[in-house]
């Protein structure tokens, strides 16, 4: 039962990957394109925990935490930089 | 005790795959941009939070020993997702938004988004040469700046 509980969530989350990316493709404003990105992060953490789970690994989870990590700091960066100009001043 | 845990772990995947799928539908279903911001916190809290407690459950039923790196992610993921939303609030106001469309800042003078020079000349309001005067205030102020 967990394995087809775990399939069908794989299988949610990979179609939110590919709305988001559509979304990413299609945005009108930019905003939007910054939104879908860090959504794609948050869908990419579920996915490789599930991942995990499924197949009983446990080394993906420093793969998660980097993901998490670097997707805050990639949002933060891009927002920065459309407010600022730059990122660092 | 092992049905009943991997009842629970099946529940919160089915749960977290349903707000998963529902918080990147709302992202290309809603139509108003800060709309759209609030679709995807639902992945964030629930969908996440579920997946990992189910991970949580399944390591100590199944694999024998406790885990808690799930709950270093979760902790991760509750600072940084309001963070993240505000700047992308910010952006919105900065590109699409003029002081004149914005509802009043209260006591301030503008919202803190657009309290630069590029503001104001989008804004177009009389008080531009204050707004630069209360900017280079600001620089002096901060400590270290050559």
């Amino acid at each position: 039962m967990m394995i087809y509980a775990a399939y069908f969530a794989l299988g949610c989350y990979g179609l939110a990957m590919l709305m988001n990316l559509w979304k990413v493709a299609t945005a009108d404003h930019i905003g939007d394109r910054i939104l879908a990105l860090d959504t794609m992060v948050i869908n990419a953490i579920a996915l490789l925990v599930l991942y995990g789970l499924a197949y009983g690994t446990e080394v993906y989870f420093e793969a998660v935490l980097i993901i998490a990590m670097l997707g805050f700091v990639s949002t933060v960066a891009y927002a920065r930089y459309l407010l600022r100009g730059n990122i660092i001043e | 005790m092992a049905s009943l845990s991997e009842f629970l772990i099946s529940a919160l995947l089915v749960i977290s795959g349903i707000f998963g799928f529902v918080g990147s539908f709302g992202l290309i279903k809603l139509r108003d941009s800060m709309s759209r911001l609030h679709a995807p916190t639902k992945a964030t809290t629930v969908g996440v939070g579920a997946v990992l407690i189910a991970s949580m459950i399944h390591a100590a039923a199944f694999e024998d020993y406790p885990s808690f790196h799930e709950l270093l992610i979760t902790l991760f993921l509750v600072l940084t997702a309001p963070v993240t939303a505000f700047f992308i609030a910010k952006v919105h106001i900065h590109r699409h938004e003029t002081p004149q469309s914005m509802p009043q800042p209260g006591e301030d003078r503008v919202w803190a988004t657009h309290d630069t020079d590029e503001g104001e000349q989008i804004g177009g309001d009389k008080e531009g040469k204050a707004g630069a005067d209360r900017e280079g205030d600001r620089e002096g102020d901060r400590p270290g700046t050559p």
